[in-house]
């Protein structure tokens, strides 16, 4: 077996289908492969590859400060350090809202009875099950308002690479995390290949080229698919001129369908959704053809 | 007044419902409406909006410098950045500007004022006029990791204004939490799917943790997928309009067209929620 290939599906902007072809991927790679959900943040793909939620476990990231009220002489120093404006006063103490402290550590170096101290914030859960095709899927759940998924989607990330060296498996498939910022950055990290996931409105293509930004620094190969195709011709044309300017090869231009809605309804990924409709077949055999074409890609 | 829009999933219509609802407002209202794009990793408001220009503003955040020359190697720093953005070597200190979180730690406590704090560029916020309607965009650097200075800056355009919306970032994390502190109201627009209602009970589980009040708007309105609508009447959440699944408009929006005439209905249903809502002082 050769090194593990990581392939990761970002689309800048939501709602275009990127975890319905994630999550497609997987059901056509069946036990060959790890799947990793690294959209923390609103995590889904468990709706439609049913993981059996084993072996759960405390995500703990970065820390907070806390005031223990009886030692505290309301002196005021550690608010008025804070840049995040995270500590208020109540009758008894000050305090601090969990919500917005960042973890600097400022106010426990100036507070002069030692009334602060720093604690693990527990920011969320891990998981790696078994999916309905028998494949492990790694996935997380963030706990409100944490300070950054994108340890997390590290975690995720870092579990994943493990259980494919465990169970010497070829391929990662993971469904990255919306946006350009640190979660997206840290789904990207060790990747073998990028696939976009677009859709042809000026936002799908506003979204493609600020994510393709990120993804060109670092040189990964890079393909896409344009889901909804039909809904704007020349959008269509206009994303396909923008792949062959910029060398993104072109996987798949997916039509506009009611099957994806229908699979979704019944927590199935399209390609296992049965018919003899002409329309479904052809989805159905773009999407096989897509990933043939990333695994001749990473041969 | 000041309203949220934000939704868990993304691509379920924040955008398409702020910047609709803040055209009709200002134009066929004739209402004084500001709308501020915090979706500032991938703002799209602008791509419906046609409107001039105003001005311009570069965002920093203040980032630790190291000064050589006043630096005596006392080791302070050393242990002290919780982010590791500062790395204190032998005879020198290391500065990773990307991973500072702005906390100013490192630079007020070095005895020999040797890491002053510089600032360094995050992005840009535009603001834009036309008519009643005042547009301001944050807009992230690419690469830039740390969305939530951007999005307070950002917001200060509204000060003072008496009619605000905002369109905000999707998910549950620290950007969407900045983006509706201080809001009256947020307004969560969803989907009927599986993949909308798990992301919609995400967000009405954030907004409670937050105790902000709410109610939420469908997008793409059909008959098929009836959950939502279901458990909003069990959790009595007030479900204001929905939007109706209609190619023509997903068609429109794919050109950057604005469809307001189009979906006049509900989102007069929304305006009228809206100002009917007996605000808190």
């Amino acid at each position: 077996m050769g090194k593990i290939k990581e392939v990761v599906i970002i689309s800048g902007k939501g709602g275009t289908g990127k975890t319905s072809v994630t999550a497609s991927f997987a059901v056509l790679e069946r036990e060959n492969c790890i799947v990793a959900d690294c959209d923390v943040d609103a995590a889904d793909m468990h709706l439609l590859l049913k993981p059996d939620f084993r072996n759960k476990k405390d995500f703990y990231s970065g820390k907070e400060a806390v005031i223990t009220p009886e030692l505290c002489i309301n002196c005021g120093k550690c608010e008025e350090v804070c840049r995040f404006d995270a500590i208020f006063q109540n009758e008894v103490s000050y305090y601090v809202d969990p919500l917005k402290c960042d973890g600097c550590k400022y106010c426990v170096y100036v507070c002069p009875v030692d009334a602060i101290e720093m604690k693990d914030r527990h920011s969320g859960y891990t998981y790696i099950s078994t999916i309905k095709t028998g494949a492990t899927m790694v996935h997380a759940e963030l706990k409100i308002g944490s300070d950054n998924s994108g340890k997390l989607v590290a975690e995720v990330k870092d579990l994943a690479k493990k259980s494919a060296k465990m169970l010497k498996k070829e391929y990662i498939i993971v469904d990255g995390s919306p946006g350009v910022g640190c979660p997206v950055l840290s789904s990207l990290s060790g990747a073998k290949f990028v696939v976009f996931v677009t859709e042809p409105t000026v936002s799908g293509l506003h979204d493609l080229k600020r994510v393709y930004e990120l993804v060109s620094k670092f040189k990964i190969k890079s393909g896409c698919i344009i889901n909804k195709a039909d809904l704007n011709r020349d959008m269509t044309e206009k994303i396909k001129e923008y792949l062959k300017a910029e060398n993104i090869k072109l996987l798949a231009t997916v039509p506009y369908s009611e099957y994806f809605k229908k699979s979704l309804r019944e927590h199935k990924t399209i390609v296992e959704y049965e018919g003899d409709d002409e329309e479904l077949q052809n989805i159905k055999l773009k999407i096989r053809n897509a990933w043939d074409k990333i695994k001749e890609v990473l041969k | 007044m000041k309203i949220a829009i934000a939704s868990g999933k993304g691509g379920t219509g924040k955008t398409t419902l702020s910047v609709n609802l803040s055209v009709m407002i200002s134009e066929k209202l004739n209402t004084e409406i500001t709308l501020i794009d915090l979706d500032v990793e991938e703002p799209n408001s602008k791509l419906f909006i046609e409107a001039e220009k105003q001005k311009e503003e570069i965002v920093n955040v203040m980032v630790p410098r190291w000064d050589k020359d006043l630096c005596d190697n006392c080791g302070k720093c050393k242990n002290i950045c919780e982010y590791n953005a500062l790395v204190g070597l032998k005879n020198s200190v290391m500065i990773f500007p990307e991973l500072c979180h702005n906390c100013y730690l490192c630079s007020d406590f070095c005895p020999q004022n040797a890491l002053p704090m510089v600032p360094m560029k995050i992005g840009v916020i535009t603001e834009y006029a036309k008519g009643k309607l005042k547009f301001a965009e944050g807009r992230l650097d690419v690469g830039i990791e740390q969305a939530v200075p951007m999005i307070k800056a950002t917001k200060k355009y509204a000060q003072g204004d008496s009619f605000v919306i905002f369109d905000s970032p999707p998910g549950t994390a620290h950007p969407v939490i900045e983006s509706v502190s201080g809001v009256d109201f947020v307004i969560l627009v969803t989907e009927p799917s599986p993949f909308g209602f798990n992301d919609l009970k995400l967000a009405i589980e954030t907004m409670r943790v937050l105790k902000k009040s709410f109610a939420v708007v469908i997008n793409r309105a059909n008959d098929e997928f009836k959950d939502i609508n279901e458990y909003c009447e069990k959790e009595k959440i007030d479900i204001i309009a929905e939007i109706p699944d209609k190619k023509e408009i997903a068609s429109m929006y794919s050109k950057g067209k604005l469809f307001y005439d189009e979906i006049s209905v509900p989102l007069m249903k929304i305006y009228d929620y809206i100002k009917g809502k007996k605000w808190e002082k």
